[in-house]
């Protein structure tokens, strides 16, 4: 089920994973069905879907952040350890150390009551050991390299006291203070000023490069996808419909999702003509509709979509999950080569 | 902080001088003439005269208050009109009797609450905190002198335990007649238990329910780390609430003190308004509204070194 076909030990790797929400008295969700994906370091994959798709819910159930009521199934597995059946002492000690996580919104997930230079240097005393001037002098570094501006002052500053951007720049130093191979990113630039995104994505992917980490991108954002992503996997409704490079996906598109999803982005040279959308509304995942989940907004939809869709393999190391591309990958298997 | 500091305590200037201006008032505001309550009815005119200008009632209003201003400041409080002892010693005996009582009251409450609210936060939706909820509540609406006949019944009465009331033999230091305390300070704890309690289990929920919860975990940190950080984001509003709970203490309980003959600030308030003593009571006020409005201004500063936001 794996969409890689990377030949060295993936740093993350997820197969099946499954995540249910049981609550007394509510129909049980499944908002992640059986998602798999690998990813070698180095390698920088965004999953791309709209929002209740299932993707920060994802990342969440990797890092075990899931509250108790959510049933998480299937393995994950970072450096070889299988991090679902980690005792909570170990697991601790893989947050923050080998993974880490980035979100959305700083404000909102940083201690409003602590320093950043508290925030970083907890992170680092909690996982190194080390005393506290010596963490503080390694937070400032860290401030210094995501490129906050005089760092030694900023290390005494509460996060309301910083700008959006600057905070999520602080988020990132946060997040790689002790170097991690893998770094899980929950839509970092979606709250952010458009101009502050852009720097936001360089500083991202210059230091992903610089320290060859793994980066699994969760975004809405088909630009910012493009922008950052080696590979992409469009997620809908709890399942990954497409995944491939991002060459592939953006260019070749097989999946009518992926394909209104492309369609309906903005951009400048767009003036004066009819914007796209895709027609109705993303299934409630309490109902979700029989067969192929997509089907009742597909304007390609037979009848053959009433049956579980069919998972194509265009490429090595692409998946499809649509009854028409497996009539394409068998019309292009008739055509003797 | 210097600064918030200092414009704080510049802020509590107005507010103690308009609680004095209030307490000076209560003498000219309540029915009569201050001096018909101090004379008896068949005094002749010229014993008035004399009596009216011993307190200085033949001055204008405001040099009346500007007086009893400077005096109260100098701990200066005139003698009771009902024994004629100065205000002040009385004063300052209840409310060392009373500060014993709040203290003990406010340590026991205030750990119960904490501990009770932390647990059932952190247990919400389960037994425990279907247990604990239900006895912070319980705390909160049992009326407290009810309770204290209740306690007294079982642990003085059914039980030759525990004293029923009054403070002991006064010529033993008060750590040998701690027996004396134990009802009085259960009873009065029972409501800054409940309200403390409630509220810490609100405000930790709420923060539990805040991204920043799941991002600590997500940085590796485990669950004692985290918990301190719950406890530093849910400080500031139950600091503000122990503050208030413990100017109540201050200020005695009527009901409490009378029901164990305690001589309180609660007792010596309540006798004042019986027998009219006025400077008793303006004294006792006085210095009770003091404390609450200092309290307070503590508070704000505690709140303000532990919340950044809170400084402005």
């Amino acid at each position: 089920m794996s969409p890689d076909a990377t030949p060295a030990t993936p740093a993350i790797e997820a197969t099946g994973l499954t995540v249910r929400f049981r609550r007394r008295g509510e129909p049980e969700i499944c908002a992640v069905n059986g998602v798999g994906f690998a990813l070698a370091r180095g390698q920088v994959m965004t999953i791309l879907g709209e929002s209740g798709s299932g993707k920060s819910v994802s990342l969440k159930a990797v890092m075990g952040l899931l509250p108790p009521f959510a049933k998480v199934e299937g393995q994950v597995r970072i450096g070889g350890r299988d991090v679902l059946s980690l005792p909570p002492a170990e697991l601790a000690k893989l947050r923050g150390g080998q993974v880490s996580m980035i979100f959305q919104e700083p404000m909102a997930a940083m201690d409003p009551v602590y320093t950043i230079g508290d925030q970083i240097a907890e992170t680092i005393v909690q996982h190194e050991g080390t005393d506290r001037a010596t963490a503080m002098a390694r937070a400032k570094r860290l401030l210094d390299r995501v490129a906050i501006p005089s760092a030694a002052r900023r290390l005494k500053n509460y996060p309301h006291e910083m700008s959006g951007g600057m905070r999520q720049r602080a988020m990132i130093a946060l997040a790689l203070a002790c170097s991690p191979s893998v770094l899980l990113a929950d839509e970092p630039t979606t709250a952010l000023d458009v101009t502050v995104q852009i720097q936001i994505l360089m500083l991202l992917r210059e230091l992903q490069s610089e320290l060859g980490m793994a980066v699994v991108f969760v975004t809405h954002d088909v630009g910012v996808a493009a922008e950052i992503s080696d590979r992409i996997a469009v997620m809908y409704a709890g399942r990954f419909v497409e995944a491939g490079t991002v060459r592939e996906v953006m260019r070749t598109p097989q999946h009518p999702y992926t394909r209104g999803l492309l369609a309906s982005t903005v951009h400048g040279g767009m003036r004066r003509q009819e914007l796209r959308t895709i027609p109705g509304n993303p299934p409630s995942l309490a109902a979700l509709p029989a067969g192929c989940h997509f089907r009742p907004r597909c304007p390609e939809a037979v009848s053959r979509c009433m049956e579980e869709p069919p998972v194509v393999s265009p490429r090595p190391g692409a998946m499809v999950r649509c009854v028409h591309a497996e009539r394409a990958a068998r019309a292009a298997d008739a055509v003797p080569a | 902080m210097l600064v918030f500091t200092g414009r704080r305590l510049l802020q509590a200037v107005p507010i103690l001088l308009g609680v004095s201006l209030v307490i000076f008032g209560l003498v000219h505001i309540a029915p009569g003439n201050p001096i018909d309550m101090l004379m008896p009815p068949e005094a002749s005119p010229e014993v008035i005269a004399q009596m009216k200008a011993a307190y200085g009632f033949d001055r204008p209003l405001h040099m009346q208050y500007l007086l009893w201003l400077g005096r109260a400041l100098t701990g200066d409080f005139g003698v009771s009109v009902f024994n004629s002892a100065p205000v002040l010693g009385q004063l300052l005996t209840a409310l060392g009797n009373t500060l014993v009582l709040a203290l003990l009251a406010a340590l026991l409450g205030f750990s119960l609450g904490i501990a009770l609210g932390l647990v059932a936060a952190l247990n919400h939706g389960r037994w425990p905190d279907k247990v604990l909820s239900a006895v912070a509540t319980t705390g909160v609406s049992l009326p407290h002198y009810w309770f204290a006949i209740v306690l007294v019944l079982t642990f003085a009465v059914f039980r030759d335990w525990l004293p029923a009331q009054g403070m002991g033999d006064d010529s033993l230091p008060l750590w040998q007649r701690l027996d004396h305390v134990v009802l009085p300070v259960v009873t009065l704890s029972l409501i800054p238990m409940g309200v403390i309690g409630r509220l810490v289990r609100a405000t930790v929920l709420e923060i539990l329910g805040q991204e920043f919860v799941g991002a600590l975990t997500a940085k590796g940190l485990t669950r004692g780390p985290v918990l301190r950080h719950i406890i530093k984001n849910a400080a500031p509003p139950v600091l503000a609430l122990m503050g208030l709970q413990f100017g109540y203490l201050l200020g005695g309980s009527i009901l409490i003190e009378t029901v164990f003959n305690w001589p309180g600030t609660g007792n010596l308030l309540n006798l004042a308004i019986f027998r009219r003593d006025i400077p008793v009571l303006q004294a006792t006020i006085l210095v009770l509204a003091s404390f609450f409005v200092l309290l307070n201004l503590l508070v704000d500063i505690a709140q303000a070194a532990i919340d950044p936001r809170i400084r402005r």
